[in-house]
């Protein structure tokens, strides 16, 4: 009887992390809601976009730049016997050039992207928030949602379909490497074979939804940081926690947009 | 005298704790009020009621004769741009070098040039003598030279109410003295009013014109430093010992 009455009053562990899912949940909608609404108001703070646009595209370039390569590098080595099992070695650029467009590229460069950039901001702002650099803007008459979470959540976004772009290249330089190791394979056939294959409608919605892995890695981000508690300890869990929940939401996310995609842009 | 902070029956809960209890109190042009009070009885809540930080569960603050609690946030920012708000750690922003810092509310509510507000930082940073921390990281500087650099923030708008939140705390007695001298010269020299929430008695027997002692949420005494401190009353006796002793043991 004691035993049922403790189960009763005294919640677990499971059932505390449930609640602290749903309140995350709740926090980001109305995070989201509250940037919605500011979204048209003034001030606007370009100049601040394009510094975090800046920053966060120099930070991630060369941890996508070496990711990009091996993935083209990889990729191609891996599915040169596979074609070649099937006599189709001729189609190896064009396989390999769809799979980085419309699937490798932009997920790999958002989880990248989110590891890189989501962590940093959340312990970013989290260290602002416990130290009272937050309020402090707040008292000075600066509104902080805009100034420090609305600029990253904006920058976020325009910057990581340039960084998609630029690994997606960087993907068939290594491509390219791969293919000339293995199949001596020449330059001008290897793009000719690409551009063959891939289409407009591989290669926007390859790019379009890396706008939306963007917002995510934005606004978890921010969310985490912004809201962080209980001192040092509370901007280290934010920045995990930005990491491990940008991830997870991009991956949730990309299979809802693959969906849609493929009805709006149809392979046939 | 004009009333500039007026607090009427407010009162704060947090969950079932009742940090502040129907808390009335006024504070008079150019003076200086300190409020004392053991940790946890809700002075650096009511500080942070008084500009929003933290919403009250009931009651009216009135600041320069507005209602803050009523203000929509064009109207609340209009009213904080013209107060200065020391945070107990000083809350400089970290990636913004001391000119940044200093710089940040000029930039954002007046339109000097470039030139005037090379001005302004340096004649700020002269009052409180750290010139040559001008393009120093907040990271490169120590304690007392963040509360002073916090303290210049704080005052470049030249506002009308200061509120200082334990600006004496985790300084040695040689720099919380010379804090506690500095924000009196200020306040004379700017003619501010100012609301000081702080333990340490040697900063407030430097600053103070009337002090109030909080407890269980509600004004319990009030007073001038030396009535309070020489009062035959249990709980003051008992409190001011306390902050003599622990005032001996810091200077020794």
């Amino acid at each position: 009887m004691k035993n049922s009455k403790n189960l009763v009053t005294k919640p677990g562990k499971m059932e505390l992390r449930l609640t602290e899912f749903f309140i995350m949940i709740a926090g980001l909608w109305q995070f989201q809601v509250q940037f919605l609404k500011q979204i048209f108001l003034p001030p606007y703070e370009i100049e601040q976009i394009r510094k975090h646009m800046d920053e966060l595209g120099i930070k991630t370039l060369p941890i996508v730049s070496v990711t990009g390569f091996i993935i083209g590098l990889v990729i191609t080595m891996q599915m040169h016997p596979v074609m070649v099992r099937f006599g189709a070695e001729a189609f190896l650029p064009g396989s390999v050039g769809i799979s980085i467009v419309r699937e490798l590229g932009p997920v790999i460069t958002a989880l990248i992207f989110a590891g890189r950039v989501s962590s940093g901001i959340g312990a970013e702002l989290g260290s602002m928030r416990v130290t009272e650099q937050i309020d402090a803007m707040e008292v000075s008459g600066v509104n902080p949602f805009k100034y420090l979470v609305m600029t990253r959540i904006f920058a976020c976004t325009f910057i990581l379909p340039i960084l998609t772009v630029y690994v997606i290249f960087i993907a068939f330089v290594g491509s390219y490497i791969a293919v000339v190791l293995v199949q001596n394979m020449n330059y001008a056939y290897f793009i000719d074979s690409v551009v063959a294959s891939v289409e407009f409608g591989d290669a926007i919605p390859g790019i379009l939804k890396t706008f939306v892995f963007g917002f995510i890695v934005g606004i978890v981000g921010t969310y985490k940081g912004y809201t962080a508690t209980n001192g040092t300890e509370g901007v280290g869990k934010a920045a995990t926690t930005a990491v491990v929940v940008s991830s997870l939401m991009i991956l949730i996310f990309d299979m809802v947009l693959v969906k849609v995609t493929l009805w709006l842009w149809p392979i046939i | 005298m004009n009333i500039v902070v007026e607090i009427k029956n407010v009162s704060k809960s947090f969950g079932s704790l009742k940090v502040l209890d129907n808390i009335s109190l006024t504070v008079e042009e150019n003076e200086n009020l300190v409020v004392f009070g053991q940790s946890g009885t809700g002075k650096s809540v009511l500080l942070k009621c008084m500009v929003r930080l933290l919403e009250p569960d009931s009651g009216e603050i009135y600041i320069e004769g507005k209602n803050v609690l009523k203000l929509n946030p064009k109207e609340l920012n209009d009213v904080r741009k013209h107060l200065g708000f020391l945070f107990q750690g000083a809350a400089l922003y970290d990636s913004m070098s001391v000119r940044e810092n200093l710089e940040f509310p000029l930039i954002r509510h007046f339109n000097f040039t470039p030139k005037e507000r090379e001005e302004k930082i340096k004649s700020v940073l002269e009052k409180v003598s750290l010139e040559e921390a001008i393009d120093k990281m907040p990271s490169e500087l120590s304690g007392g030279m963040k509360k002073r650099i916090g303290l210049a923030r704080s005052i470049i708008s030249e506002p009308k109410l200061m509120l200082y939140d334990e600006p004496t705390t985790g300084l040695d007695p040689i720099t919380s003295k010379e804090i506690s001298s500095l924000i009196l010269e200020l306040q004379k020299s700017l003619n501010m009013t100012s609301v000081i929430v702080t333990h340490d008695l040697l900063c407030a027997e430097i600053i103070a014109d009337r002090a109030i002692v909080l407890n269980e949420g509600i004004v319990q005494h009030e007073g001038t430093i030396t009535e309070l401190t020489t009062s035959s009353d249990h709980f003051l006796r008992n409190f001011f010992s306390h902050e003599i002793l622990e005032d001996q043991n810091r200077r020794n």
